[in-house]
């Protein structure tokens, strides 16, 4: 028992002296993640505003398939990118494997679906309410995509905090592509793994309460964000 | 929008056995069936009948919203996508009986449409949206989200919105169906307002009333058929057809 209240008690001493190890991960963690949210972002958000509003052959198919991506096993696509970047892969002569790029791309493959299909859905649901009137105003599906992404900015900011979660929580995909490299690619997920595997649990528990403020955070913002949106009745 | 001259080429509108038929369980029975008629520049035209007629279908197929399985609308030429239809629609405005609003201020649903309509300059579009805010007693909701004003302020919003660009035709889907007699009144001024600077008022309705104060004339619809055309009065007062006899004595129209 005290060995648990000595951990949680160097834990807070962790995180209130600002640690270097901790907050060198921290920092890492939200560039990793940041940036592969970011892009995930350019790509979903466009991806899942075109299928809200084009009617094509395969549009089912496309979204049965972007549905199923949404429950990608991060460890395989861990594989799958660890395979295309290691030295006798197609894309191994980029040296990315091991580096935190590597570890954006594979957080790239596992959100973009997320954002792209929860795009698609939430715009859907105002296209089906906008089409007449923007189709009478004279507007393209390109104008109609643009209007859908301003006008559901709301919900989707929702839908990129959701994905921003997800990414912050993954640890399966970054561990193999990245290697949980010391001060290289070790980020907070692998971190925590690591040090409680070596019984390092002052360490991987103050990781662990920073996860969860982040969390915490995430999901405040999601309920704020909604709250405001009802209030000005832009939902 | 149009010159006076184009205006006119567009008119007489002849609409030539129009036919529309949803795929599906009912595909043999057509929703529109070989409906003629044709419409003049002057005055405004009810399109009218009871539920399931096909009132609101013909005015989505006039404004282009739904494209015919057969049949020629006169001033669509060449089907869907062609430049034609563009030009045309860019000529026509259309009021849903529920108003769709964006989900921004009063101001930025009336800017989004002159950004549509190609109307960029800034000081051309205030001027437009300052008028349309007046016309529509909108000045002091002018910041606030649309979606927060009343049904009758939204569907007020809604008609200015389409009546900014001065369209040559209007059409309007039951657009006081469910307001109160003052909103009803203030939405009807505007449509009379417009119809004398000039804009073609198409309009769908239930309401005889209405028809008797604002039209000047009614396309009777029954079953996907027109049954009847004729000036507002002559119909409302000597209907030929049985089910328009039924419909304006207020009896239930029912299947044969």
């Amino acid at each position: 028992m005290s060995d648990i209240t000595d951990a949680i008690v160097n834990a807070f001493y962790l995180i209130i002296t600002a640690d270097r190890d901790l907050v060198e991960i921290v920092i890492l963690s939200l560039q990793v993640n940041l940036l592969a949210i970011f892009i995930s972002c350019a790509i979903g958000l466009s991806l899942g505003a075109l299928l809200a509003v084009y009617r094509f052959r395969g549009r089912t198919i496309t979204l049965i398939a972007l549905s199923a991506l949404m429950g990608l096993p991060p460890v395989v696509v861990g594989l799958i990118v660890y395979m295309f970047l290691s030295n006798s892969g197609p894309l191994g002569v980029l040296g990315l494997l091991y580096t935190p790029t590597a570890m954006v791309i594979a957080q790239v493959i596992l959100i973009t679906p997320i954002i792209a299909a929860l795009t698609r859905q939430t715009l859907e649901a105002i296209y089906e309410e906008y089409k007449e009137q923007l189709k009478s105003l004279g507007v393209g599906k390109l104008g109609m995509a643009a209007t859908l992404l301003w006008d559901g900015r709301y919900q989707l900011i929702t839908v990129i905090l959701v994905g921003f979660g997800r990414a912050l929580s993954e640890v399966g995909a970054v561990m193999i592509v990245g290697g949980n490299i010391n001060h290289v690619t070790r980020i907070m997920t692998t971190a925590i793994a690591l040090e409680t595997s070596k019984g390092n649990l002052s360490l991987a528990l103050g990781l662990g309460i920073i996860l969860i403020i982040l969390s915490f955070i995430v999901n405040g913002l999601v309920h704020a964000i909604n709250l405001t949106a009802e209030r000005y009745a832009y939902a | 929008m149009l010159n006076s001259a184009q205006v006119t080429n567009l008119f007489p509108l002849k609409v030539e056995n129009l036919s529309l038929n949803f795929g599906g369980r009912n595909k043999s029975q057509p929703l529109i069936n070989g409906m003629s008629f044709t419409i003049n520049q002057s005055g405004i035209t009810a399109i009218m009948g009871p539920n399931g007629a096909g009132k609101s279908l013909t005015l989505r197929l006039l404004h282009g919203l739904l494209i015919p399985t057969s049949g020629k609308i006169s001033w669509y030429q060449k089907g869907e996508n062609s430049e034609q239809t563009k030009a045309m629609q860019n000529q026509q405005a259309m009021v849903f009986q529920k108003p769709v609003l964006l989900r921004r201020s009063v101001t930025e649903n009336l800017r989004y449409t002159l950004r549509v309509k190609n109307i960029t300059d800034k000081n051309e579009q205030q001027k437009l949206i300052d008028e349309a805010l007046e016309k529509a007693g909108l000045e002091d909701q002018a910041k606030n989200p649309a979606r927060r004003l009343s049904g009758g302020e939204q569907q007020k919003l809604a008609m200015v919105r389409a009546l900014m660009t001065r369209p040559a035709i209007l059409f309007l889907d039951e657009p006081t169906a469910s307001l109160d007699p003052n909103a009803t009144k203030a939405i009807e001024d505007m449509v009379l307002s417009a119809s004398e600077a000039g804009t073609k008022i198409i309009i769908v309705t239930h309401d005889i009333g209405q028809a008797n104060r604002i039209t000047d004339e009614i396309i009777f619809l029954n079953k996907g058929q027109m049954t009847e055309q004729a000036p507002t009065k002559t119909l409302i007062e000597a209907p030929q057809s049985k089910a328009a006899r039924q419909y304006f004595r207020g009896e239930i129209v029912l299947d044969d």
